[in-house]
């Protein structure tokens, strides 16, 4: 007995003609094989390369004025990383940031997660495709056109609410207001909700659509109501994906930065209340900081950059997982 | 003894079928409340017709839950409040949807005409009327040009080697930082190649240095679509090739290709249309001006995002620059729509048919 008759498929004859089998087996001998298969994996490795090159050159450039910096690079409440010595500190940005790009989540995870259920279980069933259809098209419409729009459109609209907040909830003094233009983070984090939540109603849309049928059914048969089916069955086999979702979301919010540049007049300062103009973003500073910015000022800059990019790689990076951890859903098109 | 009959009757009817809320009745519930909402409005002397409509969808929510709660039971009560809360999140994000679509259009249509997208902004200064936007019209289209003509053989050469290649390792690694790569920000692109490009290779600004940081936007959408396009070919196609004789490389170009590649087609549009409207990366790496400027290998050049920008940035509240802005953003929109729609019309007509 040799090996050909247990497995005809393996190479029959060992030594040098093996392992030219071998590689025909593969299918890579022939030149032109060799050459594609080349080209195509040298494309994936150069994506790798820049995404290292992307990290690497921008911590080379931070590294050359951090040693410079004057200022505590994380609590410093100051930007001024042209004056010799330079001090400059991102805690003001790092507060903005977060602080918006978490009020917009919060505010439009509900929102979206209730369009995706509209979509797929409440709207009449000729109305969900052209809605489905409308939203993704929202999804596609530029940054910058809603930054004119909020600056424009939705500012002026924002006063009548932040007085109505301010004498409801001003007590509160974190929606405290002294009446300067609504040009705050908290409309900052209005616009940031509505330009997120195109992407969170599509990826919540596909994971409700995925619900297995049968458990639906079920619920429906002992006599649930919808809600009932919706919050016994749905929501229980979403939340991971919503929580994905929401995630893609936030770091979508967390690196916006036109919508911010337009709507918010930036200080470097950190208010208790969110309704006073004031505060930043770390993508808001970068655009508006660089016309002024010489080469210093600019490594200062991609320093703040360098940061934005870890929080939202480490979002990011946590979104991709979970929706990895779940092998059935694949519907993940960000 | 009818009396205790009818009492039994009603008792079982409503163990089957309980008193129901007339169909009609989540109309009346709104329009009462958006009445209701107007009176509270118009009486307290508020201003902000987002008051309004908020009072309107709370007392929309709270009143189907009081009256449902009196006629069906708490249970049927919960469930008209879920119906209602979904119908009230979807008004509330259509509106602001909706108002967009309408300033840009009632707004843009002021300067927009045939002057507004020939001339360009050379000898007008930012706070007087006239001028247009055919060079950042140039700009845009040689930016995201050339931005294309770089992402789309490196993106479709990944998707290849990760369906059709990919095992182990390297693959996985392509994969996840594909994934990861989708969430740059656009920003730290723009900052990658400033780092470079400007700091490094000391070279000034130009359309170039904004298309490498759009094609690092471009590359992610592009790997991922044609990957889900190449999955759908069906292995049969490259087993009856292979066994036909043909070489792989050729399998794919001749085979795989072909037969996914209006899907392809579908997915490079859609990436196109999200880095047309990119601003941050132009505004860091090709500034921006107001002259023709065709050359994107060498000097400042304009492109439409940036030029809504700096319209209205630079312009301290002029009407003229704003109008200008707003056209702008129409004619950026109406592009970015345009391929979005065509794109979808490609996909549906080239959809594989089984």
């Amino acid at each position: 007995m040799d090996t050909t008759t247990k497995n005809p498929t393996a190479p029959p004859v060992p030594g040098p003609l093996g392992a030219e089998q071998k590689r025909a087996a593969r299918g890579a001998t022939r030149p032109g094989d060799r050459i594609f298969l080349g080209l195509s994996r040298g494309s994936g490795i150069l994506l790798l390369l820049i995404m290292a090159a992307i990290a690497a050159f921008l911590t080379y450039r931070a590294a050359i004025v951090l040693t410079k910096d004057q200022g505590n690079f994380f609590t410093t409440f100051e930007w001024n990383p042209t004056m010799d010595p330079p001090v400059f500190g991102i805690a003001v940005l790092a507060f903005g940031t977060v602080v918006s790009s978490v009020i917009a989540m919060a505010l439009a995870v509900p929102v979206a997660v209730s369009i995706a259920l509209f979509i797929t279980h409440y709207a009449p069933r000729k109305l969900g495709g052209p809605i489905a259809y409308v939203i993704d098209l929202l999804a596609a419409v530029p940054s910058i056109v809603y930054g004119l729009w909020g600056a424009l459109v939705l500012v002026p609209h924002m006063n009548g609410l932040f007085g109505w907040l301010d004498s409801y909830l001003g007590w509160t003094g974190i929606f405290e207001w002294q009446g300067g233009a609504p040009r705050s983070l908290l409309t900052a984090s209005v616009l940031l909700a509505i330009m997120i939540l195109p992407i969170i109603t599509n990826v919540s849309r596909e994971v409700f659509r995925q619900v297995p049928k049968m458990q639906e059914e079920a619920a429906l048969a002992l006599g649930a109501t919808r809600w009932e089916v919706i919050r016994m069955s749905v929501l229980p086999f979403g939340r991971s994906g919503v929580i994905s979702a929401s995630m893609l979301g936030l770091g979508r919010a967390l690196g916006e930065t036109m919508a911010v540049a337009t709507v918010l007049s930036p200080t470097f300062e950190i208010h208790a209340s969110l309704l006073d103009p004031g505060g930043g973003t770390f993508a808001q500073n970068i655009a508006s900081k660089f016309g002024e910015a010489n080469e210093q000022g600019r490594d200062a800059l991609i320093a703040s950059g360098l940061v934005l990019f870890l929080i939202t790689l480490l979002v990011n990076g946590a979104a991709r997982a979970i929706i990895a951890r779940r092998k059935e859903y694949s519907g993940a098109s960000a | 003894m009818t009396h205790a009959a009818a009492r039994a009757a009603q008792a079982r009817r409503s163990t089957l079928q309980g008193a129901r809320l007339p169909r009609w009745s989540p109309w009346a519930i709104a329009g009462g409340s958006v009445v209701a909402a107007v009176a509270v409005g118009l009486g307290a002397g508020l201003d902000s017709r987002i008051q309004w409509g908020l009072i309107a969808a709370l007392l929309f929510v709270l009143g189907t839950y009081a009256i449902a709660a009196r006629t069906e039971g708490r249970r049927q009560a919960r469930d008209r409040v879920a119906t209602s809360v979904v119908w009230v999140a979807f008004v509330v994000a259509v509106i602001p949807l909706a108002s967009l679509l309408y300033a840009t259009v009632k707004r843009g249509v002021k300067v927009f005409n045939g002057y507004f997208l020939s001339h360009s902004m050379g000898v007008v200064a930012d706070t007087e009327p006239g001028g247009g936007i055919y060079h950042a019209i140039i700009g845009t289209l040689e930016q995201v040009g050339i931005a294309t003509l770089i992402s789309v053989p490196i993106g479709a050469l990944t998707a290849i080697y990760l369906v059709e290649y990919g095992r182990g390792k390297l693959a996985a690694a392509v994969t996840f930082f594909v994934d990861v790569m989708t969430g740059i920000p656009s920003i730290v692109a723009g900052l990658f190649i400033l780092s470079f490009w400007i700091l490094i290779l000391d070279l000034g600004p130009s359309g170039f240095a904004g298309s490498l940081a759009l094609s690092i936007l471009m590359m992610p959408v592009v790997v991922r679509s044609t990957e889900e396009m190449l999955k759908l070919v069906p292995n049969e196609l490259r087993e009856a090739s292979l066994a036909l004789g043909v070489p792989k490389w050729r399998t794919i170009l001749k085979v795989v290709l072909p037969t996914s590649v209006g899907g392809i087609t579908t997915g490079v549009m859609l990436a196109i249309a999200r880095i047309t409207g990119e601003t941050a990366p132009v505004l860091l790496l090709v500034w921006g001006t107001g002259f023709i400027n065709n050359n994107p290998f060498e000097g400042a050049q304009a492109s439409l995002p940036l030029y809504i920008y700096q319209q209205y940035a630079n312009s301290a509240g002029s009407n003229a620059a704003y109008d200008r802005a707003w056209a702008a953003a129409l004619a950026l929109i109406a592009f970015v729509m345009i391929l979005n729609l065509v794109a979808r019309g490609i996909a549906r007509w080239k959809a594989p048919r089984h």
